[in-house]
């Protein structure tokens, strides 16, 4: 411990410190938690299982987490394009577009909510092209992917963008001097660096849609068992002032996205370790 | 910048004392999200009574929000003086825990503690294309119907209830009949929005569905923001009285010591001037020479309170509204 201390000694006092950043972690994340199982255990075993099977809530739970991990998916897709296109080509108004990333961040996201329901609505821009296609976007399940893919979005590119900025380039180099295609350099190379950001900045979306209420309310119609996310099932718990029952599914959905992302850092370390090794 | 310090200081330390004198008694007034237009009207009214009778000054704040979260907000500890919600179970949680106001807080005030009401009434598109005349039509084949999600918001419940009440005194009508029709109805609705106003931007704003349900005083506000030419208002043939009871919160007011001023703004709803601000905020006075001076825009209509149909507000959560109840076995059931 002490050899610890003294070889990172920009801060001085690492036990002072360490106290300190528990205690902040502790009184920020940990008391909060501590509240909510508090809270929930006031129901008892019984009825704590009894208000998180009821049909509706276990729809919800998976409406939530399905919508969430395809949102994901798609944004580790397209969010590590963005950023690639972002690192690696220079065009005019690439600082714009650059900013225009961090928006979904900033934007209330009621707003973002009315503004996808503006535009995915059966009359309105885009939804009056899909409609007669046979494409219903607005309150349906199809409409909460895309609030939640818009919200989470912006997890991938600030993840991947710093990673691929700081590869250096002679490696690539020195793959084509190997005689490396360009298919070999992206696969051996480049994508194996990259990917345990691009699995964090996932993993960050992931959690981020799992919990999102304001911007999907709008668009996704609310009907139980089709489209009603679990967040609507603790906010329409609440209204009949059922705190406990509210808390108990808040629970569950904390232990499922607890063990999703514990899954998603386990394959990233496990990826670490292999390319690592070789 | 030390000299300037020093007075910033020493002009805060001078006025502390001079704050009491500006604003003699403050008030917050706790209500829900849609009475915002009407406390505009109502309070400085109020102001000035209260200033020409005792002199004093009053203060009043408003915080308004969904109406079962600001409930939770006073049980959790907002200092409100007065609580003015739209169902009564909003105000029964304040006795139920921490006893913030007595049990039968309802009976302090006349007409059940509520000044004014609302009733449950139809938006449809201008001309009624689909025909809509009374509460069988919602429930029709091909009509679709937006209404408010009553787990969520009090506009839907009282909807749900005006259309369950309307089924049960049909001819041979019974809990089963009535179950049948609202399951049919809510069947009809393609969104389910968690609050009034969200349901009156997807019926007008997303031109989504043939009728909206929701309050008439709503559906006047409809009409200031889109034109009047754009819809019409259907009245059925029976409707449920939406109430909107008021209480001052005693624990609160013994507290801060405004109980005098707390009482006062409250029983000033009933009179003439309040009755009237009311009115002219298209909600139904009890005042019956109010209501006849503005019997133009309140056509007559047919409409049950929900104690007298339903029994208790009580009995009307946990049988309906509760999870597992009646609403949730509508969808269950499919």
């Amino acid at each position: 411990m002490n050899l610890i201390a003294k070889r990172y000694s920009v801060l001085p006092g690492f036990g002072l410190s360490l106290g300190y950043a528990l205690f902040w972690l502790g009184l920020i994340v940990l008391l909060p938690f501590a509240a909510l199982a508090l809270t929930a255990s006031t129901l008892g075993w019984t009825a704590f299982i009894e208000q998180v099977s009821a049909p509706r809530v276990l729809a919800s739970l998976q409406l939530s987490f399905g919508a969430a991990l395809i949102a994901a998916a798609v944004n580790a897709l397209m969010g590590f394009l963005v950023a690639w296109v972002l690192v690696r080509y220079t065009f005019p108004g690439k600082r714009f577009v650059d900013a225009l990333i961090d928006l979904p961040f900033a934007l209330p996201t009621a707003v973002a909510g009315i503004a996808l329901t503006t535009i995915y609505a059966p009359n309105g821009w885009l939804g009056r092209y899909l409609e007669p296609l046979g494409v219903k976007v607005a309150f349906t399940p199809l409409g909460i992917v895309v609030a939640l893919i818009f919200v989470s979005l912006p997890f991938v590119v600030r993840t991947v963008q710093p990673v691929l900025e700081d590869l250096e380039k002679e490696l690539e180099e020195a793959a084509t001097c190997l005689g490396a295609d360009r298919w070999q350099i992206f696969r051996r190379v480049i994508f194996p660096a990259v990917l345990p950001a691009l699995l964090t900045g996932s993993a960050m979306a992931f959690a981020r849609a799992t919990g999102e209420f304001g911007s999907v309310i709008f668009i996704a119609g609310n009907i139980p068992l089709v489209s009603e996310i679990a967040p609507l099932i603790i906010i329409s718990k609440l209204e009949q002032f059922d705190v406990a029952g509210a808390t108990a599914v808040a629970v569950v959905m904390l232990a499922l996205s607890f063990f999703v992302l514990f899954l998603i850092n386990l394959l990233q370390w496990w990826t670490a370790r292999r390319h690592g090794m070789k | 910048m030390k000299k300037l310090a020093v007075r910033t200081l020493a002009a805060v330390l001078l006025s502390v004392p001079a704050l009491p004198a500006l604003a003699d008694v403050t008030l917050l007034n706790v209500s829900y999200d849609v009475m915002r237009d009407f406390y505009k009207d109502y309070n400085p009214a109020f102001q000035k009574h209260w200033k020409g009778k005792t002199g004093e000054a009053v203060t009043i704040q408003q915080s308004h929000g969904g109406s079962s979260k600001q409930a939770m907000s006073v049980v959790g500890g907002l200092q409100g003086d007065v609580i003015t919600m739209n169902q009564a179970p909003d105000i029964n949680i304040l006795a139920e825990r921490g006893a913030l106001v007595p049990k039968d807080w309802s009976k302090r005030l006349a007409n059940d503690s509520v000044p004014f009401t609302s009733s449950t009434v139809f938006l449809v598109r201008k001309g009624n294309p689909k025909g809509i005349r009374d509460w069988k039509d919602l429930a029709k084949p091909g009509v679709q119907v937006i209404v408010p999600n009553p787990k969520t918001s009090g506009n839907g419940r009282y909807s749900y209830l005006a259309a369950y009440g309307w089924a049960l005194k049909q001819p041979g009508g019974n809990d089963a009949s009535a179950r049948a029709f609202v399951g049919k109805l809510f069947g009809n609705a393609p969104v389910l929005d968690t609050g009034g106003r969200a349901a009156t931007t997807t019926f007008m704003q997303r031109q989504i569905g043939d009728v909206l349900i929701t309050f008439e005083n709503e559906a006047e506000m409809v009409a200031r923001e889109f034109g009047r030419g754009t819809f019409e208002v259907v009245y059925p043939s029976l409707t449920v009285s939406a109430e909107n009871p008021v209480a001052v919160v005693d624990k609160v007011v013994d507290k801060k010591g405004t109980r005098k001023q707390a009482e006062a703004y409250l029983a000033y709803l009933w009179s003439p001037e309040g009755q009237t601000i009311a009115a002219q905020n298209y909600l139904r006075p009890q005042d019956k020479q109010v209501a006849a001076k503005f019997s133009a825009q309140f056509p007559p209509i047919k409409a049950f309170r929900v104690v007298d149909v339903f029994g208790s507000w009580d009995k009307v959560m946990k049988t309906h509204f509760a999870d597992g109840g009646v609403f949730d076995q509508i969808y269950l059931k499919k």
